[in-house]
């Protein structure tokens, strides 16, 4: 693949920290409270995000108990566009405590692109039995939205073009120290056309 | 990943890639709605041209759990000497849509040569080929030995290899495809493995193979520092062996290669490095009373219902990571 | 040129067996003269036709001891007259055709029939090889007598494809030929050690599970054929050795005197079973693709004089029969086109032997074990003019799709390989010219050439 090197930073680790706060505040207020709230989220930054999201929740109301209350989802057996993919072997799916039955689970993500994602874990989630209702949390709502989903909780809003990659860089799955985490976009050369059902670059969910 | 042939293709990482979708598969086995839309639209075709009844019901739940619509094609007794070829038939699965070939054949290689031919574009399962191979056996044995070698030490079984763990393999080595698919796999994956059988029941150059040999089973169940194995795997006698041609009679066999009710007690009282009782695996089905006693058999340390759902669990995954392959023409 | 006369040729600056350039002037069948006289012969002549040699080899015909032309019985696998063009285009001025067609060359009849077939085309000389045992069975007696005494004159007698594996029957076999100045050719093959075999057993049969065909079946019944040979003082001659064992076996028979002669065919000079790996049928062969350790040997004897002979053993087969499961697929590689490049590439690049030598095990040798008067001669004033021109710098990428065998099972497809045959003489007729069929040699001529 030909790509020019052009890469910039769109949120900082001290960016990413303030809009998990905002968005911990936002689910609270939403759902008046915390009871029957579970997180969910989609491996594998959104796992971590979610992690991390459970934390904040916690110290706004120590009734919040994280272990009981987040969990992983994922989506891969779920997904409509493996063969353009390729397989991916899936990541665990942990449902803490009694279940999704009458819950309110949030889907938590890192970057919200065509929407197949999330549409792929509505599937999963039926599967898996009844929620109350189900929110969706992300940190980058970067549009391009090929389906009807939206999100209820946005760290930031990032317009992007097709050619553009959206990368969520975290200490657990990439590496990074945790204060140089951030969000990047690299704009592709002109030359490498947008892939047809507009899929994501790894990384930046669907 | 395009075809799975032989477990001697298999690197360790695309083994605990199959053996780690197949936990997940064997949670989705658990909840209430157990069926995945991961393969909706896609065609298993099972091309078996020997009867197996077992290993054809596993690959069928294993793709309708994944919304694949499933043909079965029996072809047994169906050569070049009685008709239509392999090739003929293969074309016209490939005519009718198939995604998938899942096939057993009485004849080693036949499915390398359906995988090299430029017959089908399908992928290519070996549900078992003459006497050379059966790998989704062999995975679903791992994953079996897996979770125990794991659970005895409290371990998650994602992304564990059986390093370390002392297998024993009994029987007839010469024409298992279940024990040769076993031994690459286990090699690969870092397990120890010993072979114990008759020396006519061994292949012509067995000693150059990564494994230790014994003719003894006495010898091999209390060989090893922990003095014992971690595991049983008891092969099935087939019956047109017996009668003297590669041993004198079946009461010999069981003798000396027989998981017998002594060599029971000899397991149940071992205790392996984990501190747990060694598990006895066996492909089925069963000869009870000769190379397994009943005791044997029917023993709590005796994995062979867990191998049949594993069975399940393995097919799945090994269905859905070769055809949610890029590598595959989606044009 | 047209088939109806042969007019003289005179080839120019071609190198005997690869020494001095020299000419050559072909006539009547036979070299007429050679060296300086060649060109002034020539001048009495009328319509002499000139050929430049000039950069290629002079080797007498080659003769193969070993060939299946599949006629009667299995014509669409390979007729007598295919077969006979893919030997004139391989270099070979004679074949023997073996017995195993359908009927089986156990009787005068078939093997008049074939002789006569062989006649008709006119390619190369075509010597039918007759059934030891009536219809291969190796219960009783083929009438040996009768094919010796047939038009045919049949000298060689073999059930090729299966053993003659009664001891007593093999015994009576030997003791039988004496009296025809005749000669058996075994295949060496145990059958009850063999029985089911797809390939050699050893390290890669053990790892493909395919039942295996161990060397001891073949070397033990060498063993026992040349202690026959040597009590009942008769002629032996064994086909397609494949086993570093059965050099050693025969090596120890030629010391004690033993009247045996020994077979390698070009595929066991350079193919191992390392290539089944794949389960291609165009490998499954019989005997079968041995160890490199084997391959090994078989050079060394065929250099040393162990083994006497290139053997074909050309197989043709239909598609069919190859494209199919390993198991049941047929046994059997095409060779004729082939033997010569495959002998260069593992025999004289090799360093491991000479021209001369070559046309010994080529031509010569397989000549002198069958008695003939008009094959393997040497390249000389007086002789007969059954010779080929090599070019032996060009390489070739085999394509059995190019060949003029029927069969396009061959092991060596794709393969880069030295060497190829310019033209073949058959009596001093070019049947191939320029690489390429040219004309075959007229009924008539044949027949008074190869019955003199």
């Amino acid at each position: 693949m030909t790509r020019s090197p052009e890469t910039s930073h769109v949120m900082s680790a001290s960016d990413m920290d303030r809009a998990l706060t905002r968005i911990a505040h936002e689910i609270v207020e939403s759902h008046r409270g915390i009871e029957g709230l579970l997180l969910l989220g989609i491996p594998r930054r959104g796992t971590i995000l979610a992690r991390r999201l459970g934390e904040r929740l916690a110290r706004i109301d120590p009734g919040f108990d994280p272990e009981q209350s987040t969990g992983s989802l994922d989506i891969t057996l779920y997904r409509d566009d493996l063969r353009a993919h390729g397989a991916r072997t899936p990541e665990p799916t942990k449902i803490p405590g009694a279940g999704i039955d009458g819950a309110t689970v949030v889907l938590v993500d890192d970057v919200l692109y065509s929407g197949r994602t999330v549409r792929a874990a509505l599937d999963a989630l039926q599967a898996l039995g009844r929620p109350a209702v189900v929110r969706l949390a992300v940190l980058v709502d970067r549009g391009h939205r090929e389906l009807p989903i939206r999100s209820d909780h946005v760290g930031k809003n990032l317009p992007t073009s097709r050619e553009e990659r959206v990368s969520v860089l975290l200490d657990e799955v990439d590496g990074v120290p945790r204060e140089e985490e951030a969000v990047v976009i690299q704009r592709h050369a002109a030359t490498s056309s947008p892939p047809a059902t507009g899929s994501p670059a790894a990384g930046g969910g669907c | 990943m395009r075809h799975l042939l032989s477990t001697a293709d298999l690197s360790r990482t695309e083994a605990l890639s199959i053996l780690d979708t197949a936990e997940e598969m064997a949670a989705v086995s658990t909840r209430e709605v157990k069926k995945l839309p991961t393969l909706r639209g896609r065609t298993v075709v099972n091309l078996f041209f020997e009867d197996s009844t077992r290993t054809r019901i596993s690959f069928e739940a294993a793709a309708k759990r994944l919304s694949a619509d499933v043909m079965n094609f029996s072809a047994k007794g169906s050569s070049v000497s009685k008709g239509e070829s392999l090739k003929d038939t293969v074309q016209t699965l490939e005519a009718i849509g198939a995604d998938a070939i899942v096939m057993r054949h009485w004849a080693s290689g036949a499915a390398a040569q359906l995988a090299a031919s430029d017959w089908t574009d399908c992928a290519v399962i070996n549900a078992g080929d003459g006497t050379h191979e059966h790998p989704t056996q062999a995975l679903l044995d791992a994953l079996t030995l897996r979770r125990g070698w794991t659970a005895a030490r409290g371990e998650d079984p994602r992304g564990a290899d059986l390093a370390g763990m002392r297998v024993l393999i009994v029987g007839d080595i010469l024409h298992s495809r279940v024990a040769r698919s076993n031994i690459w796999l286990l090699r690969t994956l870092g397990a120890e493995v010993g072979l114990v059988a008759p020396a006519t029941l061994l292949p012509v150059g067995v000693q150059k193979w990564p494994v230790s040999v014994f003719y003894s089973l006495d010898e091999a169940l209390a060989s090893g520092p922990a003095g014992g194995p971690d595991a049983v795997m008891m092969l099935r006698v087939q019956a047109e062996r017996m009668g003297g041609a590669y041993f004198p009679t079946a009461a010999e066999y069981t003798r000396r290669w027989g998981l017998t009710d002594d060599r029971l007690a000899q397991l149940e009282n071992h205790r392996t490095a984990a501190g747990a009782q060694p598990m006895i695996l066996h492909p089925g089905p069963m000869n009870r009373g000769v190379e397994i006693s009943a005791a044997a058999a029917d023993s709590p340390m005796n994995q062979v219902l867990d191998q049949v759902s594993h069975g399940v669990s393995v097919r799945m995954a090994v269905l859905h990571l070769l055809l949610s392959s890029s590598e595959r023409n989606t044009a | 040129m047209t088939s109806t006369s042969t007019a003289p040729t005179l080839i120019l600056g071609a190198r005997p067996y690869g020494e001095e350039p020299t000419d050559i002037l072909l006539a009547e069948g036979r070299i007429l003269a050679m060296g300086e006289q060649a060109r002034g012969h020539a001048q009495d002549l009328e319509k002499v036709h000139e050929l430049d040699a000039a950069g290629l080899l002079a080797l007498p015909g080659m003769v193969d001891l070993h060939t299946h032309l599949r006629e009667p019985g299995r014509e669409d696998a390979e007729t007598v007259e295919t077969g006979s063009r893919a030997a004139a285009k391989g270099g070979f001025t004679a074949v023997h055709a073996m017995a195993n067609s359908s009927p089986v060359a156990d009787t005068a009849g078939v093997v008049e029939q074939v002789h006569r077939l062989g006649r008709d085309s006119g390619w190369t000389e075509v010597y039918p090889v007759g059934a030891v045992t009536v219809g291969l069975a190796g219960e009783k007696l083929a009438e040996l007598g009768a094919m010796a005494e047939s038009s045919a004159q049949v000298r060689m007698f073999s059930d090729d494809g299966m053993c003659v594996h009664n001891p007593v029957l093999m015994r009576r076999a030997l003791e039988y030929v004496k009296t025809v100045d005749g000669f058996i050719a075994q295949h060496a093959q145990e059958p009850l050690l063999t029985e089911g075999a797809q390939m050699n057993e050893g390290d890669v049969s053990a790892v493909l599970g395919l039942p295996g065909w161990p060397a001891v079946a073949e070397e033990s019944i060498i063993a026992r054929d040349v202690l026959l040979a040597q009590h009942v003082g008769s002629r032996l001659h064994i086909c397609h050795v494949s086993t570093a064992g059965s050099v050693e076996i025969i090596r120890w028979a030629k010391q004690r005197g033993i009247d045996v002669t020994a077979e390698v065919t070009p595929h066991h000079l350079l193919l191992t079973d390392e290539l089944v790996r794949g389960y291609d049928p165009v490998y499954k062969v019989n005997p079968p693709l041995r160890t490199a350790a084997d391959v090994e040997a078989l050079r060394h004897g065929l250099a040393d004089g162990t083994i006497d002979v290139i053997g074909t053993d050309h197989a043709p087969h239909p598609t069919q029969a190859k494209e199919c499961e390993w198991s049941a697929a047929a046994m059997g590689m095409t060779g004729l086109e082939t033997a010569l490049p495959v002998v260069i590439k593992t025999m004289i690049a090799t360093g491991l032997m000479d021209w001369r030598r070559f046309a010994e095990v080529t031509s010569e040798a397989p000549a002198r074990i069958y008695r003939h008067s008009q094959q393997g001669r040497p390249l000389q004033p007086g002789e007969p003019a059954n010779l080929i021109l090599v070019d032996a710098e060009s390489t070739q990428t085999v394509d059995p799709g190019g060949h003029a065998s029927k069969g396009r099972n061959s092991p060596f497809r794709g393969m880069q390989l030295p060497g190829s045959v310019r033209a073949t003489f058959l009596h001093g007729h070019p049947v191939v010219l320029d690489g390429a069929l040219n004309s075959p040699l007229k009924q008539s001529q044949a027949q008074r050439k190869v019955t003199s």
